[in-house]
C-alpha cells in the first residue's frame, strides 16, 4: 500500500536543488489525439467506424481491416495486468532520478494490449483501471490504476509525476479578496496546502471574509497588485521561491460593448488585469517556480488562469472584456509552451457566468465561485489543462465544435 | 540691466533666510487615488514599466514610461474638471494664464481638529477667529488646509474608507463661498485625495469646494504634503500644472517659499 506523503521538511539551503528534467518527447501526430483526451481528462482512443475495433497505439489506418476512419471515442478503461517489471536501471535522465519505476502491459476490455505507468498498489495479474495522463513533457501516457481506490494512492511518487496536488503544496491566490479568490483559497487550504499566500490588491478596503479567512495560521496575507509591476515584483522577490501553485483570480469584469462607448478606458483597464497582469506574473513567478519544478515532493507543478468559456466565442454584451478574454487565453497558452520546458503545467478553467457582483443581471443559472474552486482542486490533482465548468461551458464548447458560426451568431442577438 | 530684487531673492535663499520647501508626494504606484463607486470611470492610479537600465534594452541609459491620471498624486484642479465650471474662461490647464500658478498662501492648522473628528469641517467662524489670531487672508492668496493626512502613510489610514465611505476632513458649503466672495481667494488646497471632505457628497450642494471654486474660475490643490514647515502666512507658491490641451488638471511640482525663522 502507498505509505501516506509526509508534510515536506523545510529545504536545506546549502543543498544544489534538483534541475527539473523532461520526460522524453517522441510523439506521433495522430498521438495527439491522447494528448487532447489526457489535458481535459477523459479517457478516449481510436475506435474504426467501419468494424468498431479499438485502436491502439494511435494511427491513421485500422490495425483490423485498414480504414481510414477512425474516431476518438471514449472506451472501457478497465483491464488485466498481464505482466509488470520495477525498472531500477535507465539511461534517460528523467527516468534515472525517479527510479524505481513500475511498468507493465495491460489488456483491455476494450481489445488492445498497451503498456502503462503501474501503481504501486496494481496486484500483479489483477485487475486495474487505465487513465491517461499528461507526464511532465505534456504528452499522454497511461497509467493503470488499481480497480478500486486505495488508501493514499494519490500520493504514490509515480502518480504524483502527472499530477499537481495541491497536498502539502504553498499556494499563490493572486486576488484574494474577490468572491472567487476566497472560494480558491479555501478550497486550496481544504485540500491539504501548507499555505496559501493571499494577495491583497486594495489593502484600504475592508472585507470582513478576508479578515476571518487571513486567521487560519496557514494564510499568509501579501499585498499584491497585477496592474503594478513594482507590487508583482516585490512580492516575486519576497516568496517566489516558495510558491508551488499560483491561481491567478485577478479578474475584470464590466458590462458593455465596442461602439456603445466613446473610449477604450474600459477596455484598457479589463487589459491590464486580465492579460497585461497575467504577464507581468509571468515574468515575476514563472521563472522561480521553473526553477523548482523538480524541487522534492513540493515541487512547482502549476499555474492556474481563471479565464471564461467567452475566450473562445465573444459575448458582445461585455464585447471589451471578451476580447481582454481572448488575448488572456493566448497569453496562456505561450506561457504553456514556455513552462513545458521545465514540466511546470498550466490549467486554464473555463467557466460560464459565475454568481458574482459584476454578473448580477446575468440571467441563471451562475456557478457558485465555490463550484469553479472545486473544479480547480480536481482539475489539479488529476493534472489536466483544460477544464470546462459548468453546463452553460460544456454547452457552449460542444456547439463550437458543431457550429462555431451558430454560436457567433446566438450570441450576438 | 539686472533686477535687483530678483538678485536680492536670490541671496536670500541662497543665505537660508528663505527656505524651499516642496509640498509635493513622491509619485509611486502604491500612492492611493480617489476611488468612486465602481460603476463610475476610475482615475488610473500612477504606474511605471522600465524602458531600459542600462542593460540589453539600453545598455548606457535609464528611463521609464509612467501614465497615471490627470488626478493622481498631488495635483491641480482646473474649473473645467467641475461641471460648475465648464463655461468659465481659460479653465483648462493649458490657457490658464501663467502668471496665476504663482501665488501666496495661507495655512490653516486644523490638524488637532482633525486628529479629533476624521470629518472636520472648515467653517466661516473658524476662518474669522484664525483671522484675528494670523491676520486676515489677503486677495488672492491659496487657502491651505493642514491636517497633516500627509502623515497617513499607508493606503488605508490616508483613504480612510468605512462602509458609509471615506473619511477625510475639509471645508464645509458656507465657508468656501464666503472665501471667493468676502476674501477673492485663489483658490483651496488639502492634504488628502480631494479638496473636499470624504463625506462631502452629503453636502449642499454636493462637494462644495469643486462646486464653487470651480465655478468661480478658482483652482484646487491636493495630496499636498510638508504644510507643517509653512507659516501661517507669508508663503509664496509656486504651482504650476503640465500644460495639457484641454486638460482638467495635472500632476504638479508643488514648490513653496517661506521665511526660514
Ligand atoms: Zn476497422
Amino acid at each position: 500500500m502507498t505509505a501516506p506523503l509526509v508534510k515536506p521538511k523545510k529545504k536545506n539551503p546549502v543543498e544544489r536543488t534538483r534541475l527539473s528534467t523532461r520526460p522524453p518527447v517522441p510523439r506521433s501526430r495522430s498521438a495527439q489525439g491522447l494528448t487532447r483526451a489526457a489535458a481535459e481528462g477523459s479517457f478516449e482512443l481510436q475506435v474504426c467506424a467501419e468494424c468498431s475495433t479499438v485502436q491502439y497505439p494511435p494511427r491513421e489506418v485500422c490495425g483490423n481491416c485498414l480504414s481510414a476512419h477512425l474516431q476518438w471515442k471514449p472506451v472501457d478503461n478497465r483491464g488485466q495486468l498481464i505482466a509488470t517489471t520495477t525498472l531500477r536501471h535507465s539511461n534517460d535522465l528523467y527516468f534515472r532520478e525517479r527510479l524505481p519505476w513500475r511498468v507493465g502491459t495491460v489488456k483491455m476490455a476494450a481489445g488492445p494490449v498497451v503498456v502503462a505507468h503501474v501503481h504501486e498498489d496494481c496486484v500483479a495479474d489483477g485487475p486495474v483501471r487505465l487513465t491517461l495522463k499528461l507526464d511532465r513533457s505534456g504528452q499522454a501516457v497511461l497509467h493503470a490504476l488499481p480497480e478500486k481506490d486505495t488508501p493514499n494512492m494519490s500520493d504514490a511518487a509515480q502518480l504524483r509525476e502527472s499530477t499537481c496536488d495541491p497536498k502539502f503544496r504553498r499556494v499563490l491566490v493572486t486576488d484574494g479578496k474577490s468572491a472567487m479568490g476566497l472560494a480558491v483559497a479555501k478550497a486550496m487550504l481544504d485540500a491539504g496546502a501548507n499555505a496559501v499566500f493571499l494577495g491583497d490588491p486594495t489593502s484600504w478596503k475592508a472585507n470582513a471574509a478576508f479578515d476571518r479567512l487571513a486567521t487560519d495560521p496557514r494564510v499568509q496575507v501579501v499585498e499584491l497588485d497585477v496592474t503594478d509591476t513594482d507590487s508583482v515584483d516585490r512580492l516575486a522577490a519576497s516568496i517566489g521561491g516558495k510558491v508551488e501553485i499560483l491561481v491567478n483570480t485577478a479578474s475584470y469584469l464590466r458590462d458593455g460593448g465596442i461602439l456603445g462607448r466613446k473610449d477604450v478606458i474600459l477596455a484598457r483597464d479589463a487589459m491590464e488585469v486580465n492579460v497585461l497582469g497575467l504577464m507581468r506574473l509571468a515574468q515575476a513567478f514563472g521563472p522561480g517556480m521553473c526553477f523548482r519544478a523538480a524541487d522534492g515532493s513540493n515541487n512547482a507543478v502549476a499555474w492556474v488562469n481563471i479565464l471564461s468559456i467567452h475566450a473562445f466565442a465573444a459575448l458582445p454584451a461585455r464585447g471589451a472584456w471578451s476580447a481582454s478574454m481572448a488575448a488572456a487565453l493566448s497569453a496562456a497558452q505561450t506561457l504553456r509552451a514556455e513552462l513545458s520546458g521545465a514540466g511546470v503545467r498550466v490549467l486554464n478553467v473555463f467557466p460560464g457566468p459565475i454568481d458574482e457582483e459584476w454578473e448580477q443581471l446575468t440571467p441563471p443559472p451562475k456557478l457558485a465561485p465555490a463550484a469553479i474552486a472545486k473544479a480547480i482542486v480536481k482539475g489539479l490533482q488529476d493534472g489536466i489543462e483544460d477544464a470546462y465548468v459548468g453546463d452553460i461551458a460544456e454547452e457552449i464548447r460542444e456547439r463550437l465544435r458543431e457550429n462555431h458560426k451558430a454560436v457567433e451568431r446566438e450570441l450576438g442577438q | 540691466m539686472s533686477n535687483p530684487i530678483l538678485a536680492q531673492f536670490m541671496n536670500e535663499l541662497l543665505s537660508g533666510r528663505l527656505k524651499l520647501v516642496d509640498l509635493t508626494q513622491t509619485l509611486a504606484p502604491e500612492f492611493p487615488t480617489i476611488v468612486l463607486p465602481p460603476e463610475f470611470g476610475q482615475a488610473w492610479p500612477f504606474r511605471i514599466e522600465e524602458i531600459s537600465h542600462y542593460d540589453e534594452r539600453g545598455p548606457a541609459w535609464y528611463w521609464n514610461n509612467f501614465s497615471m491620471s490627470e488626478h493622481t498624486g498631488t495635483h491641480f484642479d482646473a474649473p473645467a474638471h467641475w461641471v460648475s465650471g465648464k463655461d468659465q474662461p481659460d479653465n483648462t490647464v493649458d490657457s490658464i494664464p501663467a502668471e496665476n500658478f504663482i501665488a501666496t498662501a495661507c495655512v490653516i492648522d486644523v490638524s488637532a481638529e482633525s486628529a479629533e473628528n476624521p470629518d472636520f469641517l472648515l467653517t466661516i467662524d473658524y476662518v474669522k477667529a484664525w483671522e484675528e489670531k494670523h491676520g486676515r487672508i489677503p486677495e488672492r492668496a491659496w487657502v491651505l488646509l493642514r491636517t497633516d493626512w500627509s502623515k497617513r502613510t499607508t493606503p488605508k489610514e490616508y483613504l480612510n474608507m468605512a462602509e458609509d465611505g471615506a473619511h477625510s476632513p475639509g471645508p464645509d458649503a458656507e465657508v468656501v463661498p464666503w472665501l471667493i466672495r468676502e476674501r477673492n481667494v485663489h483658490g483651496f488646497g488639502t492634504e488628502s485625495v480631494g479638496t473636499d471632505a470624504g463625506q462631502a457628497h452629503h453636502l449642499n450642494p454636493p462637494y462644495p469646494c469643486h462646486y464653487y471654486m470651480h465655478g468661480n474660475n478658482r483652482y484646487g490643490l491636493q495630496c499636498l504634503t510638508n504644510l507643517d514647515q509653512l507659516p501661517p502666512q507669508g508663503t509664496l507658491i509656486f504651482a504650476a500644472p503640465l500644460k495639457i490641451r484641454k486638460g482638467s488638471g495635472s500632476p504638479l511640482r508643488v514648490l513653496a517659499l517661506a521665511p526660514s525663522a
